[in-house]
């Protein structure tokens, strides 16, 4: 691959994903929160195009499933075919709270559901339940990274630019910030503040401690390229001829940082979803009934799912495809540098 | 040695700054452990006023920091709320299992690591090291939660091991044989979900440090004298490439308390990653405290280790020292 395709390839992966993840209204055939309470665990729909009489169907069809009579246990119910169907009118939704609509891609007609991965202990589909999830997920560790970078600029820079008591200041306060190990920060700081908060509270909340904690890093290494920035030349020759500080410092040394920020971009975002999808997971994150990837897994902290509904893991699976996708941007940002 | 005693103190005066920080963003955090006591209307408040004053909560933050940092001079911590005990005597324990599981886990990632990454080292571009260039970047963007539950999910449905705690029910009756079997059993899953998460990082520092120290001229006159290969690479290589690895080393033991947090509480080993999880949640704080605060002493004293391994291994860091 040509340096362009290392970097064009994820970008657009992940553009794809984000895509996906944003118009879930669009793309979920129902909303996150709606319970079908009749159809707990129902495993994941199979596509059909052939039915029992050999019959080829032109539409993809699933077959409703049946309870067997025993909680969450369900055979295919031959005799009903439920095509799927495109463009179709179901629960109400909004996209970035602009939109207003109720066409999603595809569904079934009532009374069947179609499930694609299968459904939670409310009934409610696995499919959708991702696609808003990533919402939360993917965004809090997009928004993270932003703040920490943001952070980490401001600090580095400024305590490598006027050096002094500042930077001391700086140094020594990531120093304790170093001393921690990073997940036990995470706790800690998770710890000072209040447990039960609304979802949009607790999302900001998140991106606030895990940006606000993992500023260090950014700041060291922007603090190191400032450093040896300003003892060019050309910054002292622009000093020379009269440059004010904000102008060096706009114009020829945070330029030089555009490399270490893009490479710690990439490795910051995974780095941060997964924190969020931890916190959440331990129940220190966004609360049901708002979805996220790391509340959707704790599902798997009882025994029962572990052992008989497989798809409760998607979720994880689902964060592979990412992280490889940011990994590949940082690998091909660091060969650039 | 002048450094050496710089960096103790350094570390020292961290530390109080972390303990510092942790107390007061903890005590005026909102909420606190006796806030639910009040809202049952079983409990006299004089009740709770009582327990608050048991406990030295109504005196004035330096006061409570003073009598704080006495008891943990006396190596008690603070006393536990919920459990009404001194701190330490529920730590040990749980620091005893955490050690256990991560010595185990990291020991293995290093000799791995050592291994595969000086042998891929030697064979750059050969299938051997192509094949471990593609497992460690894959290990590498597998989240260690996705990797911990995938296990346990197998375990579950295979029974092929236990899935979850530390020991059998019947731990106590086994003979001495059986128990470390047990003990062995019941630790496979959590130290490979430790062992595939540490590994990848291991791993590629080995192999670029020792690549890097196979082109030195002296390596390339060993291997013109024909000394073998294997002695070619771990007598005279390795040794060439063990500064960065030593820092390393320094830094693996700052996570002997902190690496296994997660897999911990997933896979439900009793070590410090529940009790810091629970106690974070009922606003247990001195646990809190006490848990941040050693994890953070074993990650400053792991960078001081690396420093003191590096004095002693390298004469040249001995002359240049300050």
């Amino acid at each position: 691959m040509t340096r362009v395709q290392k970097i064009a390839v994820p970008l657009a992966a992940l553009i794809a994903v984000h895509l996906l993840v944003v118009f879930a209204g669009f793309f979920a055939p129902y909303d996150a929160a709606t319970q079908f309470r009749e159809h707990p665990y129902s495993p994941p729909s199979r596509v059909h195009l052939r039915d029992g009489q050999g019959h080829v169907h032109l539409r993809p069809f699933v077959y409703a499933w049946r309870n067997n009579g025993n909680f969450a246990e369900y055979e295919e119910d031959a005799g009903r075919i439920m095509p799927i169907q495109f463009f179709v009118r179901g629960d109400r939704y909004s996209m970035l709270h602009i939109f207003h609509s109720s066409v999603h891609l595809f569904g079934i007609e009532e009374p069947a559901h179609i499930f694609i991965l299968g459904s939670d202990g409310y009934g409610r589909d696995q499919f959708s339940r991702l696609l808003f999830g990533g919402q939360i997920s993917l965004f809090s560790g997009l928004l993270a990274a932003a703040l920490s970078l943001a952070l980490g600029l401001l600090c580095g820079s400024a305590g490598g630019y006027f050096g002094g008591l500042l930077d001391a200041l700086l140094m020594r306060t990531s120093e304790v910030f170093l001393a921690l190990p990073w997940l036990y920060l995470l706790f800690a700081v998770r710890a000072f503040l209040p447990l039960r908060m609304s979802p949009a509270g607790t999302f900001l909340l998140l991106i606030g401690i895990i940006g606000a904690v993992g500023w260090t890093r950014p700041a060291r290494l922007v603090r190191g390229i400032v450093l040896s920035a300003k003892e060019r030349n050309y910054v002292l020759a622009a000093r020379g001829f009269g440059a004010t500080d904000w102008y060096l410092v706009r114009r020829h040394v945070l330029p030089q940082t555009r490399g270490v920020l893009l490479t710690q971009a990439a490795i910051l975002i995974p780095q941060f979803i997964l924190a969020e999808v931890t916190l959440s997971f331990l129940g220190l994150g966004v609360a049901e009934p708002v979805p996220s990837w790391g509340n959707m897994l704790s599902a798997l902290q009882q025994y029962n799912v572990l052992s008989s509904y497989w798809w409760m893991i998607i979720p994880g699976p689902a964060l592979i495809p990412i992280f490889l996708s940011y990994y590949l941007l940082a690998r091909s940002f660091e060969q650039q540098v | 040695m002048r450094y050496l005693l710089r960096r103790v103190v350094h570390g020292a005066v961290v530390l109080v700054a972390v303990s510092i920080l942790s107390f007061l963003l903890l005590h005026l955090a909102p909420g606190e452990f006796f806030a639910e006591m009040r809202l049952n209307p079983q409990i006299a408040p004089g009740t709770v006023d009582a327990l608050r004053a048991q406990y030295g909560l109504d005196r004035a933050l330096p006061v409570q920091y003073g009598l704080w940092m006495r008891s943990v001079l006396k190596g008690e911590f603070g006393y536990s709320f919920a459990y009404n005990q001194p701190v330490s005597s529920l730590l040990w324990p749980r620091v005893r299992n955490t050690l256990l599981l991560n010595t185990v886990a990291l020991v293995i990632a290093w000799l791995l690591a050592v291994t595969l990454g000086t042998w891929s080292a030697a064979r750059p571009g050969k299938w051997e090291d192509r094949l471990c260039a593609i497992t460690s970047s894959t290990l590498l963007v597998i989240p260690d939660l996705m990797l911990a539950l995938a296990l346990l999910m197998l375990a579950v449905r295979t029974r092929w091991f236990p899935a979850g705690g530390m020991v059998a029910i019947d731990f106590a009756d086994l003979s001495a044989g059986s128990k470390v079997k047990d003990l062995g059993a019941h630790l496979f899953l959590p130290a490979t979900v430790i062992v595939l998460g540490t590994f990848p990082l291991l791993y590629r520092h080995v192999r670029s440090s020792v690549s890097e120290s196979l082109t030195l001229p002296f390596v390339r006159a060993a291997r013109g004298y024909g000394i073998r290969r294997t002695q070619l690479l771990f007598r005279q290589a390795l040794p060439a490439a063990a500064n960065p690895l030593v820092s390393l080393l320094g830094l693996s033991f700052g996570t002997l308390l902190s690496a296994s947090l997660l897999v911990e509480v997933v896979l439900g080993w009793p070590g410090l990653g529940p009790m810091l999880l629970e106690s974070i949640l009922s606003r247990d704080v001195y646990v809190v405290i006490a848990v941040v605060l050693l994890s953070a002493a074993l990650v400053i004293l792991g960078g001081l280790l690396a420093d003191v391994l590096l004095y002693w291994s390298d004469p040249r860091i001995r002359t240049d020292a300050p």
